[in-house]
């Protein structure tokens, strides 16, 4: 692939930085610095995720999007460390790492029509809404959805439909979707989502506790409707080398 | 002749008091493993203990100023017991410490440091006023030391008839009146009546009209019931609470539970309504609505521990850890005629069968379910067998599992034995089921693995491989061990089976590359390849190699949570940010830290005033080794629990319940340890070394008679009846303790012949030592078993004696 050329690499992250320099917030470099160390994360773990780099288009998203914003004033000096933080109300925002292969793993197109399934603090439709046509997203504890929904409105992602409710069924009258993306800890696929889903889609759903992603499920629906899962250790870990059988 | 000579000695205060420490030890252990995890509560409460040895540097430094005024110290140490035993509780649950943050935030340390010093107050006030009396009367301190064995002895068993009662917050508050009633009763045994009588009953009425929005427990905002019943329109129905945990009921009318981990992702049908049930605010287990339509529940077809009903005709099933009933519909779905469900928490099976009766359709009293209250394990061994299926339920919550926070708690129902007598109660032909979740890198799942091969292989079978499968969702895997071989139909139903579900195969006798690893796929298959390596002649090479511990655990080692391995932590560390901390197993690394801390902070605390106090009395000619008295009271303090908390594991099994077990191994340790402590205050002065050698080589011999023969014994005793194996038990431990309950006094006692000033050391010695020991016996019984837990432990009594504190010569 072009892309992973380091040539290009390098190119790509310059162009992020003189971006996001015009748009300057006082957190660019912060930013800047986090991307990097996603970079490097990600190559680090490449055995794991079969690729050296993610989508040059999330990477951009995730230099894009203001993380600052979506996190509690008390929080701002931490938001682009590399790491999950409380926003109140039992949750959290994602570690930055993990949104960005979630963001990646469901291979986002511009025309895209994808649904999220706990919206949080916004972020995660936030950078989905960089990458997609339509981002719907439903939020089961009622303050928070006000919150995001306020927080999105006011940075201007229009593109961002947001609902507060129960997620179980999905969105109905916007399915299907080429994307699912659940960030809300689920005991099972619920059945009407994976309905909602188009042949071809993809659903990512986080493992674990809300501070530690333990794995990431890849639901794929293939084209004759078989679903098919990719469990991803987001961490190059091997606990095995050589032959034992 | 001391001032105390001739004076009455306040047994019933100090008595009260020592069962109020204890009871508030296992209350705070309550209440934290509600608010927080159990790993951290275990680091926050050991620690805390070490008030005790504060509070023996300081009485060491301060013991002239104290005893000039005895009354007063001793009565205010125990009023301010009282009152810190609430109002510290109460501070500390404001601190925000967040155990999940603790790889993250830098702060959390610091929170975790000021929770337990916080929680250290109380424990220093009442070892304050223990340790006061122990130097003031210690002409006759073999007795104070007796009633504060027999009070300790009487709150152990007060406490978990307390929390029975009431729930923890107000066992809590029953505790520091408890703690205040302990300083009236000593101001009448102090004779000192008046204003004093009068200020502590202020602070008792003071104590029962505190705020309620003070009296509140503020539980963690991440654990599962504060995330559920942040959903609309969710609340809490009913709470019962026991030592066994707190349940709290939850009804989400608007939003359902949906509680189905492991289903199918070819599943259609939805779970019915459900109402949730959290035990100590965590583990969501469910009760399904069921009003006798068994197509309402055709969603527990569709998890992978639906397996065995496919493969053979399930007549006769047993279910262990029947929880809300979901395994028992389940095998009502398939069509089992008779089901015996086993839980052990009354309360529990009380919700199913009693309270949300009518919600559950009677589940406990349909025809052909059997409920049976008690622990699983001792039901199994005691049941006639012929099962065609038992079923070991999904118990633990996946979050709390995968974190490790269960690495520090025995497990009997996971150990190679279990398996072995689960396999011996199985018709032929019928299948043990045990379903777990999926982690990656796996651990459990090949853990369990191992230890069904060893099981079978133990009960004499050649080829364990060819009456093993294993099948694996993107949640869930089944382990199924056959009493026989698997035979070519139950093949095909297996493939079948797996096939209509997309899950996957990871072992079947015949197994061949490229079947497995289809449809939830790793991008190694760690799941086959790791059943063909236990399998297979390079097992040894391939449990040395894995990262993490997948060596089986047995009864005489029983922590199968226990994956952590040291060269791995590096790794994991430095991947961290990289997704790594989830890899982390937590409760082992508390287990160490705690240790650290607690050795790091015993040595100041047993040097460091031993230091200031030899400065300021230099001219005072030293008449004891120091050294003699830390190795003395430091073996003691460490032999002491090591054997208690040994013997604890060795009755569980026996007594059927590990309530029982503690309650009745506990309180007859301290009971008859109190007894043997006031026999020892009988012996002359001269008379001392001969009675301690006397009492060790009592304590060793009955220690090394135990260790060998008291496994078999035991388990020829098994099906006797409750009341019978609990005074077995009792008269078991009786001689053993009455001896360990002498050498800690007669070694004061010597201290009080010939260095009375030293009396307070050696009480934080033992303080500290008794910290250390808990968690060095928990760390040597994950290591090495608690065999030789109790091994080491007759090592150190043996050893006392060479250290008995004797007068140095001119």
């Amino acid at each position: 692939m072009l892309y992973r050329h380091p040539l290009l690499q390098g190119c790509i992250l310059l162009l992020l930085s003189l971006s996001s320099a015009l748009a300057d917030d006082g957190y660019t470099q912060a930013r800047q610095q986090l991307i990097q160390e996603i970079t490097q994360d990600v190559q680090d773990t490449s055995l794991y995720l079969d690729k050296e780099t993610l989508d040059p288009r999330v990477m951009a998203a995730m230099a894009k999007v203001p993380r600052h914003e979506f996190v509690p004033a008390g929080q701002r000096d931490h938001a682009y460390e590399n790491r999950p933080l409380p926003i109140g109300y039992g949750q959290t925002i994602s570690q930055p790492y993990i949104v960005a292969l979630m963001s990646d793993l469901i291979k986002p197109q511009p025309g895209d029509r994808v649904l999220e399934l706990g919206t949080g603090s916004g972020y995660q439709a936030a950078i989905l809404a960089e990458l997609v046509a339509q981002v719907y997203s439903i939020e089961i504890i009622e303050e928070l959805g006000k919150e995001a929904g306020e927080r999105l409105a006011r940075l201007g992602y229009d593109n961002v439909t947001l609902r507060i409710g129960d997620g179980y069924y999905g969105w109905e009258e916007h399915a299907p979707f080429d994307a699912i993306v659940v960030t809300a800890a689920a005991s099972h696929v619920p059945p009407p989502l994976v309905a909602q889903l188009k042949p071809g889609g993809r659903m990512v759903i986080p493992v674990g506790s809300r501070f530690l992603t333990q794995q990431l499920v890849l639901v794929e629906k293939q084209a004759d409707g078989q679903l098919l899962t990719r469990q991803i250790l987001p961490v190059k870990f091997v606990p095995l080398t050589g032959e034992h059988n | 002749m001391t001032a105390a000579d001739g004076q009455r000695l306040p047994w019933l205060s100090i008595a009260l008091v020592s069962a109020t420490a204890l009871a508030y030890e296992v209350l705070l252990m309550r209440l934290f493993s509600i608010i927080q995890w159990h790993h951290f509560a275990y680091m926050m409460i050991s620690l805390a203990l070490l008030g005790y040895g504060v509070s023996g540097a300081f009485l060491l430094l301060l013991q002239g100023q104290l005893l000039r005024r005895f009354a007063t110290s001793y009565l205010t140490n125990l009023a301010l017991f009282g009152v810190s035993s609430v109002g510290c509780f109460l501070l500390a649950q404001q601190i925000p410490f967040n155990a999940e943050e603790v790889l993250w935030d830098p702060r959390q340390p610091v929170w975790l440091l000021c929770t337990y010093l916080l929680l250290a107050v109380p424990f220093f006030f009442a070892a304050n006023a223990i340790g006061l009396a122990l130097i003031y009367y210690r002409e006759r301190l073999s007795r104070i030391y007796a009633a504060d064995l027999l009070g300790a002895g009487f709150g152990s068993i007060a406490i978990l008839v307390l929390l029975f009662v009431v729930l923890p917050l107000q066992a809590l508050t029953v505790l520091g009146l408890a703690g205040i009633t302990a300083a009236l009763l000593g101001v009448l045994e102090l004779r000192k009546a008046g204003t004093a009588a009068w200020l502590l009953v202020l602070l008792a009425v003071a104590l029962l009209l505190l705020p309620p929005r003070w009296m509140t427990l503020e539980m963690s905002p991440y654990k599962g019931l504060n995330e559920t019943l942040r959903v609309k329109d969710t609340r809490m129905v009913a709470q019962r609470s026991s030592p066994l945990g707190l349940l709290s009921v939850v009804e989400s009318p608007t939003i359902p539970l949906r509680h189905a981990p492991g289903l199918s992702l070819n599943a259609t049908t939805e779970p019915p309504p459900q109402l949730g049930v959290f035990t100590d605010g965590d583990g969501l287990s469910v009760i399904n609505r069921y009003q006798g339509d068994l197509q309402t529940l055709a969603y527990l077809d569709q998890m992978t521990s639906a397996l065995p009903y496919h493969l053979r005709p399930v007549k006769r099933g047993l279910i262990l850890g029947a929880g809300g009933g979901t395994d028992v519909l389940q095998a009502l779905y398939h069509h089992t005629s008779s089901v015996d469900a086993v839980e052990l928490n009354p309360q529990f099976a009380r919700l199913v069968s009693s309270d949300y009766a009518d919600y559950a359709g009677h589940l406990y009293q349909t025809a052909g379910v059997t409920l049976h209250l008690g622990e699983a394990r001792s039901f199994v061994t005691g049941s006639s067998g012929d099962y065609d299926l038992i079923q070991v339920s999904l118990l633990d919550s996946f979050s709390a599992s995968a974190s490790g926070q269960y690495a520090l708690s025995e497990n009997h129902l996971y150990t190679t034995e279990a398996l072995g007598e689960f396999l011996g109660k199985l018709s032929a032909g019928g299948f043990l089921s045990i379903t777990r979740w999926i982690k990656l890198p796996p651990r459990d799942t090949l853990k369990l693995f191992a230890t069904a091969i060893d099981a079978l292989r133990a009960s004499g079978v050649t080829d364990p491989g060819q009456q093993l499968i294993l099948i694996r969702g993107w949640q869930t895997s089944t382990l199924l061990v056959k009493n026989g071989s698997i035979t070519a139909q139950e093949l095909q139903q297996l493939r079948s089976f797996c096939a209509a579900r997309s899950f996957d195969l990871a072992w079947y006798p015949g197994i061949r590359p490229g079947e497995s690893n289809h449809y939830n796929r790793l991008r190694e298959d760690w799941f086959r390849d790791g059943a063909v390596a236990l399998l297979g002649e390079q097992r040894e090479r391939f449990l040395e190699d894995y990262k993490f511990n997948l060596n089986p655990s047995t009864d005489d080692q029983p922590y199968f949570f226990h994956f952590f391995k040291w060269r791995t932590l590096l790794e994991v560390l430095q991947l961290r940010e990289r997704g790594g901390a989830a890899l982390t197993d937590a409760g082992y690394l508390v287990l160490v830290a705690t240790l650290v801390q607690a050795v790091i902070a015993s040595l100041l605390l047993i040097l460091l005033p031993i230091w200031i106090h030899q400065r300021r009395s230099r001219s005072v000619q030293q008449t004891v080794r120091g050294s003699m008295v830390v190795g003395y009271f430091l073996l003691l303090g460490l032999s002491f629990l090591f054997i208690e908390i040994a013997f604890i594991q060795k009755f569980l099994l026996f007594l059927h319940h590990p309530l029982y077990a503690i309650a009745v191994v506990l309180s007859s340790f301290l009971v008859f340890s109190g007894l043997g402590s006031a026999w020892s205050g009988r012996v002359s002065p001269e008379a001392r070394g001969k009675r301690l050698l006397q009492a060790v080589s009592a304590i060793v011999l009955l220690g090394t008679v135990y260790l060998l023969s008291l496994d078999g014994l035991l388990g020829h005793l098994t099906d006797l009846p409750e009341l019978a194996r609990i005074l077995i038990s009792a008269s078991l431990i009786a001689p053993l303790a009455f001896c360990m309950g002498m050498p800690f006094p007669l070694g004061l006692a010597r201290l009080a012949d010939h260095a009375p000033d030293l009396i307070p050391w050696a009480w934080a010695i033992n303080g500290c030592a008794s910290v250390i020991s808990a968690v060095l016996a928990t760390l040597l019984a994950i290591h090495l078993g608690f065999a030789t837990v109790i091994a080491v432990a007759l090592a150190l009594y043996a050893l006392t004696l060479w250290v008995f504190p004797t007068p140095c010569r001119p």
